[in-house]
């Protein structure tokens, strides 16, 4: 069998930019241009340029059927607004996280997981057999821009006002006459935006944010400082931190649960809640320089209980870090616990999340 | 282009310098491309015996931790101390101030290869 990993339309820049690529989720993308350290750095204290094509794009035009999938109740999600909210199977289990678009001419615009999109769109197609659903991924190209001067530099390509953009809101406009949809959302806990195009457009609007980035010391970043930024950032990142066998209460997503209304995966959800939880994601402060990581063991007196579902430095705090999976009576913050690294006990302590907060949020 | 000379290559992407009775090791530069930032090492302690082609430590980039194996055989004699505060060091200068250990009392190793024979194999390997 011949895998062969898909493109999105920026990979020739890509190359052209000398970037090590990596297979992500049957995507061939951007691992780091020149250093994550530095890209990770370029984000938090000016801006970063990152290529996000490879998320999927959904429509979903019927109310209903979104009202049934979706873990939050969307009938006060106004148009022009973003809510992140969850797919759950029958279990209760999180089938994927995604972004749900009030888009203007009806319905809903999903932005799921790269190696999601596909099974997503089989899930919502098998509950709308003849419904409007449409995969749309491969016809959109997606553009992060993130860090403190993003706004300041998406705004001089743009006549749209950006300052009345909400965080988790879009418009529609053109940036370096490019026409876009201008979402204030990210994967980094920074300010910044996410710039929707057409894949024939997305060439131009990534060497034009390029150029007039320069004078902010902009980076290209690639998916390694996207991983050590939303970690920082407290994100959760799917096939990491949670699966189909993990349920949103687990996983510290309880607030993107409506449960007053009926979605699939609700019983399950208020079942699990009520016999009480084995397990709960927490936050892990290294209190020595090991590094945890994915799968790691978790430990409490040298017996093992839990499990480390993402790790890895801190570059903006200084020290390492890990989201995991322990029993709830373990979850207070400065609960100490330990990782088994390589077979010894690295001393860790519980810590709340987010880790990392942006100084002045908007 | 940097002072290789005098070095010899493992197939496992260390180098080692040998200077009268002391032996200088590092990674190779190729190694820490594939690497990437490097955040963390796990170093013997001065005076421990290693073997030659047996394990030295543990490197750690962003991307994955890796093991370190030793060139040659010997006593440890120093550790670069440096790169507890600064293993970026590593990647900025592989073969200079990124050095990782020195080893004494040195058990040598016919196996190691010249520097064309290590680059012969290094572009024998799969790209990334």
């Amino acid at each position: 069998m011949v895998v062969t990993a898909e493109r999105t339309p920026l990979y020739e820049e890509h190359v052209r930019l000398g970037a090590q690529m990596t297979n992500f989720g049957g995507w061939l993308m951007p691992l780091q241009y020149t250093s994550i350290r530095e890209e990770h750095r370029a984000v938090r204290e000016a801006v970063g340029l990152f290529d996000l094509s490879h998320m999927g794009e959904i429509r979903l035009k019927d109310d209903a059927v979104a009202q049934r999938l979706l873990t939050r109740d969307l009938t006060a999600l106004r148009t022009g607004r973003v809510q992140y909210a969850l797919l759950c199977n029958d279990d209760g289990g999180i089938i994927d996280d995604v972004l749900v678009y009030a888009v203007a001419d009806g319905g809903y615009l999903l932005v799921v997981n790269a190696g999601n999109q596909d099974s997503d769109f089989d899930w919502i197609r098998s509950h709308s057999p003849d419904g409007p659903v449409f995969n749309v991924g491969r016809e959109w190209a997606l553009v992060g821009v993130q860090g403190p001067r993003a706004v300041g530099l998406v705004q001089r390509l743009t006549p749209s006002p950006l300052d009345g953009i909400k965080y988790y809101a879009f418009i529609e406009g053109r940036v370096a006459d490019v026409a876009c949809v201008i979402s204030r959302t990210g994967y980094t806990g920074e300010d910044g935006f996410e710039l929707f195009c057409g894949n024939d457009d997305a060439g131009r609007l990534w060497r034009a944010l390029l150029e007039e980035g320069q004078a902010d010391g902009i980076r290209p970043a690639g998916l390694g400082a996207r991983d050590t930024l939303r970690l920082e950032a407290g994100m959760r990142l799917y096939g990491n931190d949670m699966d189909d066998k993990t349920n949103p209460l687990e996983a510290g997503l309880e607030w993107t649960l409506s449960l007053d209304k009926d979605f699939i995966g609700r019983d399950a959800i208020v079942r699990a809640r009520q016999s009480g939880l084995d397990r709960r994601l927490v936050g892990l402060k290294m209190l020595d320089r090991s590094i945890p990581r994915h799968g790691y063991r978790v430990l409490r007196d040298g017996r093992p209980l839990g499990v480390v579902s993402s790790g890895n430095v801190s570059f903006t705090l200084g020290y390492n870090i890990a989201m995991a999976y322990v029993p709830p009576a373990l979850t207070e913050p400065q609960t100490r616990l330990e990782v088994d690294v390589r077979g010894s006990a690295a001393p860790a302590e519980v810590v709340s999340l987010p880790f990392y907060k942006r100084p002045h949020p908007k | 282009m940097p002072d290789v000379s005098g070095m010899r290559f493992s197939e496992s992407h260390e180098w080692v310098k040998q200077d009268g009775d002391t032996a200088t090791i590092g990674i190779t530069e190729y190694a820490q491309s594939q690497l990437g930032d490097v955040i963390y090492l796990e170093l013997p302690t001065v005076g421990q015996q290693l073997d030659a082609g047996g394990r030295l430590g543990v490197i750690e980039s962003v991307k994955a931790a890796s093991d370190l194996y030793s060139p040659v055989g010997g006593e440890v004699a120093d550790v670069n101390q440096e790169l507890k505060d600064h293993p970026e060091y590593v990647n900025q200068d592989p073969y200079g101030k990124g050095w990782i250990i020195k080893l004494r009392a040195i058990k040598d190793n016919p196996k190691l290869l010249d520097e064309k024979a290590y680059d012969d194999f290094v572009k024998g390997q799969a790209p990334a």
